[in-house]
């Protein structure tokens, strides 16, 4: 496992808190899954909010609070200010959202706020396309982790542009990237981590499947095969057939 | 005076915001607090002032992807 700020997670998959069917199977969802990073939001304060984050405290894990819902760069930065007095981390997955129907990152804005964060010590997971020039520029302004997205956030597509995927990881071959949204089934998860991406982050998949406990689960098992089978160096794939069984010693019959 | 907090107007007797999160039953809470778009950290409360019209988000943690 790659090094995340300085933070060596035991397992490469980072799990959300929402849209569970209720904090008890959220529990379970996190007990099941070994993720060892919540995500978390900040939202006005309605008479829920305080025993939510008891129910976080209680699962032991690191949180991963999330600008989600901010569309500039100004709205961003007040809520990871805001993010890491009530969550005690400099941790901050930013996102600032571009488009309403993609929720596609807004490049300009995203860079933006991660430079103005960095410069204030914050440790930013920056909610990315998988742009070379864009991921870059990130890595300029002080980000020492990237999240490309896998598809639109909810979507369940799974990994749209592994061509770029690919690009991105080869060219940044030391940085710790996270694959963020879009994910929709351990596979996906288990493709991403055979890629070299480090970790997944995830939350619909688990949230919103039939069995939340049981989908945790075989995502935990898909990350872990993911990482196993990258750790021993897969084969390369090729356009034409080749014998596994060894001609010599073929009968003449 | 009346300002308005996480979008609904209250009346409040404080006149800063430490006080103010008391009147409003959040003396204990984890929250972060705004006022008027800009962020307020914990230890300036006690002395950031109200003043009538404010606008104050109070945030707490919440489910989140």
């Amino acid at each position: 496992m790659r090094d995340f700020y300085g933070i060596t997670l035991d397992s490469p998959l980072m799990l959300g808190t929402a849209q569970y069917p209720s904090p008890a199977i959220l529990q379970a969802a996190f007990r099941a899954s070994g993720a060892g990073v919540a995500t978390v939001s900040l939202r006005r304060e309605g008479g829920q909010g305080q025993a939510f984050w008891s129910l976080i405290r209680d699962l032991g894990v690191r949180v991963l609070p999330n600008t989600a819902g901010c569309h500039s760069a100004r709205e961003a930065v007040t809520t990871a200010r805001m993010a890491r007095e009530v969550f005690e981390t400099n941790w901050i997955k930013l996102e600032v959202i571009g488009h309403a129907d993609t929720l596609q990152p807004d490049p300009f804005g995203l860079l933006e706020a991660a430079e103005t964060l960095a410069a204030e010590g914050f440790e930013v997971f920056p909610y990315t396309t998988e742009d070379q020039v864009l991921a870059g520029r990130l890595l300029d302004a002080g980000c020492k982790v990237l999240m490309p997205w896998g598809a639109p956030i909810g979507s369940g597509l799974g990994l749209n542009n592994r061509y770029g995927l690919r690009m991105l990881r080869a060219a940044f071959p030391d940085v710790p990237m996270v694959i963020d949204a879009g994910i929709g089934l351990p596979s996906h998860a288990a493709e991403a981590l055979e890629m070299g991406f480090d970790a997944v982050l995830l939350n619909t998949a688990v949230a919103q499947a039939g069995d939340p406990e049981a989908m945790a689960r075989a995502f935990g098992l898909a990350v872990q095969a993911g990482a196993l089978a990258r750790a021993a160096d897969p084969m390369e794939p090729r356009e034409m057939a080749a014998p596994s069984t060894p001609l010599i010693g073929k009968a003449w019959l | 005076m009346r300002i308005e907090v996480n979008g609904t107007a209250r009346d409040i007797a404080a006149t800063t915001l430490a006080d103010a999160l008391a009147e409003l039953g959040w003396a204990e809470a984890r929250v972060a607090t705004a006022l008027n778009g800009e962020f307020v950290p914990s230890s300036a409360r006690p002395s950031q002032a109200l003043r009538d019209g404010d606008r104050l988000e109070v945030l707490a943690p919440m489910q989140g992807g």
